[in-house]
């Protein structure tokens, strides 16, 4: 029997290239204590960021993707990592606490409009009403250019973590 | 080095959504024009160390004002506050009939 394992193809995405400007936006960022409105730029004005879409907290990729960025302790780069979903700042605030990761900081996103300025949208299937973006990882320098990036282009997908890794300490 | 989240033009007010007393404090910054940063905590107590850690207690509204190195917690201590630090010194304006008088908190 041949098992084969089944991923949803996401199709293309239409997302801001390398050495473009990253779009800017504001939005609550949640720490494990408490969140505040904050932009990307007020971010890359004291340092590059590693600005990492991921899927609603609680979902299995969601874990296994900051699972990953902990252990690998990407909180000790002079990079700034932080998270992006559609998870509310309650959800973030706990998720942060749960998977120990007080290190970072989650924006959140409800209505998706950041998902959809970054070109990476997609709907959820069996979910009415709900889209967010897909996994996707951008390395912001100075002036918000992006110095690399990675958008899934499948269901489930998983960052190239060491091509990230390079790039951030490259910068 | 830009400034961001220490901006001392700024105050910051630790608060808590569909909180009265907090509303309250929110409409006398806004009286006063007073920009401010908003920092939303959850409503479970054992949730707000880093409140505690700035007052002392978990309750809210606090705030932290850089201009003047004031920090503090309850309502009506914080409104009796503004209005001497920024107010024209006219009389402060009561509070709305909705949120109880007193110098409560959440």
């Amino acid at each position: 029997m041949n098992l084969t394992f089944d991923v949803v193809d996401l199709g293309r995405a239409d997302h801001p290239e390398i050495g473009e400007q990253a779009p800017d936006f504001t939005r609550p960022l949640v720490n494990d204590e408490y969140w505040e409105d904050t932009s990307l730029s007020e971010l890359t004005a004291e340092a590059p960021v590693v600005l990492v879409f991921h899927p609603m907290d609680g979902d299995f990729p969601t874990t296994y993707i900051w699972q990953e960025i902990r252990d690998r302790g990407w909180d000790e780069y002079d990079a700034e990592v932080v998270g992006l979903s559609i998870s509310s700042p309650y959800e973030h605030s706990r998720f942060l606490e749960e998977w120990g990761l007080e290190a970072f900081r989650l924006f959140s996103d409800p209505g998706n409009d950041v998902g959809d300025r970054y070109g990476i949208s997609h709907d959820l299937d069996g979910m009415a009403g709900i889209e967010e973006p897909r996994p996707a990882v951008f390395v912001i320098g100075e002036s918000r250019t992006i110095e690399t990036g990675w958008v899934a282009t499948e269901w489930p997908e998983f960052p190239p973590y060491d091509e990230i890794e390079a790039a951030i300490e490259e910068l | 080095m830009t400034e961001t989240d220490s901006d001392p033009e700024e105050i910051t007010l630790y608060r808590l959504q569909a909180c009265p007393f907090c509303e309250r404090v929110v409409r006398t910054l806004n009286g006063l024009d007073l920009p401010y940063r908003s920092r939303f905590v959850e409503a479970r107590h054992s949730r707000r160390d880093a409140v505690r850690r700035l007052t002392g207690a978990r309750t809210v509204p606090a705030i932290v004002d850089d201009r003047t190195g004031v920090t503090m917690s309850e309502s009506a201590n914080i409104v009796r506050y503004l209005e001497t630090t920024y107010g024209d010194g006219s009389e402060p304006k009561p509070a709305s009939a909705s949120a109880p008088a007193g110098g409560d908190s959440e």
